[in-house]
């Protein structure tokens, strides 16, 4: 037997360091050749790195959380035969860049292979589920439930979930609701009295009482997946029967949980949860630090009429939206800071401000902030310019869909030269977006709404949407982005205008 | 190297019961175990104790009537082969071992003999027994069970060897000894005590603590403290066990006077309680967190290792064969997906001194503790005719329930032949019966469970028969 150590991989061009996110095998566990081993972060791609070997787990490089080198020891496997530890050391002893790199070719080729398979965790979870031992190989992923969950951050958010107790339920209400019905129909209660079943429940079981309930019935509830603990036993001594269960589960559980809530609703509470900032949230929160610490921002709105702009897109969707897919007002408000950068090129930048130079760019890489379920990601629409409105939408979709499914490349995600910021009908009136930085200007879109408005001396309804857009005010001033701003009103209020070349 | 999905260590009630669950449901299943199938409890324990127990009693019953009986009943002289006795327990014991290995090989479970050795929490070698002719092999798990059991605590002063033994030995004796000294009065000494004092023996019992059976109320310790005075056997309470004399044929012994003296003894069980077999199989290098010396579990049987589970004695109190056999079934299921958990509302328990005693639930003393406004009632067997019928009018039936709801939350009973009232009791408390529920059951007439039913009108105030 021998040990054999896998370093970190090199995954992206450039990369000094990444940061561990999950471990998906722990000490003592066996693992196979390609099973995955952990899963690490560079800049925005979570990458997953797999085992070149079979062998069983000795030791662990580092803790989730950890931002770890490249070429530093990711984890030891004991192996069958020699395994590489000697060699690794003996490279390390030169110093020998070369051969340092030579040790983990394989886990790199595989980590670069698992990137490009872009296996997202959470689509690994049901199919775990699945197999017919439960809570096995999903248990690595605090997706599956288990408590047993690897991570000791996961861990942690774990046991205090656990060990909130929930309030005795319903019945704990009765207190608060007994005053006006009387005691009778307050032990009836929000069960007995929405059924209309008119079945006399017993009396409630006081809080941090154990449920009462026969092994059959238990039994069952585990089956049906109901916690006992918020089913209200109707029978002798809030014994908890078989009938109970079924009209817990007619009523389903969220009636429970509302009935949960009424009860809890003026209960002090003192819970405090820990949750770890690591990932892509710290990515996302370093990054926000980042720009707002450096950058003096300035944000300017502006309201714009797209009654007509809207008019043309519901046509462009009626003639063709079948064939060529259905427009939102995103690509239309691309194509409108494509052309209105045209004259503005110091809006389309990137400020270096230790070199203090300020790149300009003729092709309008956009960013487009799209909310994924670990956070907000910024896909990048590669050379904007030189789509159409339905390669732009469909560009958009795909964009959009990679960051959320967690398949986007690195490339995908770096690299943009101004951003758009949109949150559809949550637009709200106003907002402050954030320059991506080392950008130097972000478009914010707030929502549509029907406002009336005078317009050649009558009163009209007409569709307003406002932007709001912040501009690095060290290398943009305040004029320019106004009329940027208003450039890009007057192309949308205007729509054909849009597309004179 | 072999893998399997599920690897059981120990072939006992928690681990066999286990394995036949899991071999029903489908689970890959390889049960690793050094000696028979069938562990502490049907090797060395619950049924050859009841065994010899039983020769016990048929053979006191025998000699009583040599000096004639109020039934009328006489007999000659009494006569027991010790050598018939062991080898009719050992029958017992074999049929039944037989018995599960049959069920292990029928529910597809591969029973592996040997002495395995932990590497990791996925990895086990196992040694084949000692003169085998197998080798070496290591095999791989995807879930690891421990079901390896507990051993018997040794006294410093006293280390097993020569004339003292365990309880293992003492359930084979090759000859019986004319004197035997019992170290501890809890229930594994009290039951051997008492069988070998019916086969003749003079038996002596040492205690540290001032009472026997510490762990069951004194109330129901009483009529068994009756019973061995009657029996004729000595009783040393809180003396302290100091070691053999020089010679090696007593005891010596430090009285509650603090005076030391010597009990001459031709053997000396020790009988001081058992602790969970945790050394010896590489259960160390796991690194598990443990409660004291047994091994920590939570409500689904998992230990703080991922897919490393236990069950049974390891984990500590109560080591009880239907405590494990129990959990072995939870692991089992959980293993084949479903949701279980391992939350009963009662362990019974049951020592068989004679009288009996059967407790399940709460006692007055811990519900009370437990912050319960509790009711309780006791029925006397001397007013219960079955018991009469069988001279054994000695004991009483007691129930525990809550004052406001009247729910039972615990029973307890001392009298001949009570073993078999435990499952009443842990089947009331299980359905969470309310006082009402059992008396209001017809318990059949004559017969011990009736005290049963009485006791329960009686904390009602309802009682007919008293």
């Amino acid at each position: 037997m021998g040990v054999h150590i896998i370093k970190m991989p090199d995954i992206g061009e450039g990369i000094a360091e990444v940061e561990l996110v999950e471990w998906h095998v722990q000490p003592g566990d066996s693992v196979v050749e390609d099973q995955v081993l952990a899963d690490v972060m560079t800049d925005k791609a979570t990458v997953q790195v797999p085992s070149p070997v079979h062998g069983t787990v000795l030791e662990l490089g580092g803790k989730v959380g950890e931002v770890m080198a490249v070429g530093a020891e990711l984890i030891r496997l004991e192996v069958d035969g020699a395994g590489n530890a000697a060699a690794v050391r003996a490279s390390r002893r030169h110093g020998a860049a070369p051969e340092d790199q030579e040790a983990a070719p394989e886990a790199q080729r595989k980590a670069g292979e698992a990137a490009a398979r872009a296996a997202e965790p959470s689509a690994a979870a049901p199919s775990a589920a699945r197999t017919p031992v439960a809570g096995s190989p999903a248990a690595g992923s605090p997706a599956a439930g288990s408590p047993a969950a690897g991570s000791p951050a996961a861990d942690k958010s774990h046991t205090r979930a656990d060990e909130r107790e929930p309030r005795a339920g319903p019945a704990a209400s009765s207190g608060a609701d007994a005053g006006a019905s009387g005691a009778p129909s307050a032990a009836a209660g929000w069960q007995g009295g929405r059924q209309g079943s008119g079945v006399a429940a017993g009396p409630a079981r006081p809080q941090g009482e154990k449920p009462l309930a026969s092994p059959a019935v238990r039994k069952r509830a585990w089956d049906m997946g109901i916690e006992l603990r918020f089913v209200h036993g109707t029978g002798e001594a809030g014994r908890i029967t078989h009938y109970d269960l079924d009209r817990y589960q007619q009523q389903g559980a969220s009636a429970g949980a509302m009935a949960m809530r009424r009860s809890a609703a003026y209960a002090p509470s003192d819970e405090e949860q820990q949750i770890p900032i690591i990932g892509l949230r710290r990515r996302i929160a370093e990054k926000m630090q980042e720009s707002k610490r450096r950058i003096p921002h300035f944000t300017y709105v502006e309201e714009i009429d797209v009654t007509e702009l809207e008019a043309m897109r519901l046509r462009l969707n009626e003639r063709w939206g079948a064939e060529r897919g259905k427009l939102t007002l995103l690509p239309l408000l691309v194509r409108a800071i494509v052309v209105a950068l045209r004259e503005y090129p110091q809006i389309n930048a990137r400020y270096d401000e230790q070199a203090s130079v300020a790149t300009r760019y003729s092709a309008v890489h956009m960013g487009i902030a799209a909310q994924t379920q670990s956070g907000l990601m910024v896909p990048v629409l590669r050379h904007a310019e030189a789509h159409d409105l339905w390669a732009c939408a469909a560009e958009i979709a795909r964009l959009a869909e990679a960051a959320r499914s967690g398949r986007a490349s690195r490339d995908e995600l770096t690299g943009s030269t101004i951003t758009v910021t949109s949150l559809g009908a949550l637009g709200g009136i106003v907002s402050t977006p954030v320059i991506n930085h080392p950008e130097v200007a972000i478009v914010g879109v707030n929502r549509i709404v029907e406002r009336p408005v005078v317009l050649n001396g009558a009163i009209v309804a007409r569709k307003m949407m406002n932007l709001s857009s912040s501009f690095d005010h060290r290398v943009v001033d305040g004029m320019h982005a106004a009329q940027f701003v208003q450039c890009i009103r007057g192309l949308l209020e205007c729509p054909g205008m849009l597309f004179v070349e | 190297m072999e893998s399997t999905t599920l690897l059981i260590l120990g072939g006992g009630p928690g681990g066999y019961v286990a394995a036949l669950r899991a071999g029903q449901l489908g689970i890959p299943t390889v049960l690793v175990e050094t000696a028979n199938v069938g562990g502490t409890c049907l090797n060395i324990g619950c049924i050859p104790s009841k065994a010899l127990i039983h020769a016990a009693d048929e053979f006191h019953k025998l000699t009583r009537y040599t000096q004639g009986s109020p039934l009328g009943i006489s007999a000659g002289s009494a006569a027991i082969d010790i050598h018939r006795t062991v080898a009719w327990m050992g029958g017992i014991v074999a049929r039944l071992t037989g018995g599960v290995a049959g069920l292990l090989k029928k529910s597809g479970v591969s029973v592996i003999k040997g002495r395995a050795q932990i590497l990791d929490g996925k990895t086990i070698e196992v040694e084949p027994p000692a003169g085998g002719s197998g080798k070496r092999q290591r095999i791989s798990c995807e879930h690891l069970l421990l079901a390896t059991g507990s051993e018997p605590v040794a006294l410093p002063s006293l280390p097993f060897g020569g004339r003292v033994i365990s309880s293992t030995e003492a359930l084979s004796p090759a000859v019986l000894p004319g004197r035997l000294a019992v170290i501890g009065a809890g229930y594994i000494g009290l039951e051997l005590g008492m069988a070998y004092r019916k086969l003749g023996a003079q038996v002596s019992v040492i205690e540290a603590q001032d009472r026997i059976l510490p762990a069951y109320d004194a109330d129901l310790a009483k009529p068994v403290a009756a019973a061995l005075k009657a029996l004729g056997m000595d009783l040393h309470l809180s003396c302290q066990v100091l070691g053999m004399n020089e010679a090696g044929d007593a005891l010596r012994v430090s009285g509650a006077d603090g005076k030391e003296r010597e009990m001459a003894a031709d053997q000396v069980l020790v009988a001081v309680g058992r602790r969970p077999r945790t050394s010896g199989y590489g259960l160390e290098g796991l690194m598990l967190d443990m409660d004291g010396p047994a091994v920590r579990i939570d409500d689904q049987c998992r230990t703080s290792m991922r897919q490393v589970w236990a069950i049974g004695d390891l984990t500590g109190e109560p080591m009880l064969a239907h405590r494990a056999m129990a959990q072995g079934v939870v692991v089992a299921e959980i293993l084949a997906g479903k949701q279980r958990r391992y939350t009963p509302a009662a362990v019974p328990a049951v020592c068989f001194t004679d009288p009996e005693i059967a407790v399940a639930g709460l006692t007055p003393a811990q519900a009370q503790q437990a912050g319960l406004d509790c009711l309780s009632a006791e029925f006397p067997f001397a007013a219960n005719g079955r018991a009469l019928t069988m001279e054994s009018a000695h004991g009483f039936v007691r129930v525990v329930a809550r004052r406001d709801n009247h729910l039972i939350v615990g029973w307890q009973a001392v009298g001949q032949g009570v073993s078999e009232l435990a499952t009443a009791f842990s089947q009331s408390l299980e359905m969470g019966a309310r006082l009402e529920d059992v008396a209001g059951t017809i318990h059949s007439h004559p017969t011990l469970g009736e005290a049963v039913q009485e006791a329960a009108l009686r904390a009602l105030g309802q009682s007919l028969h008293i």
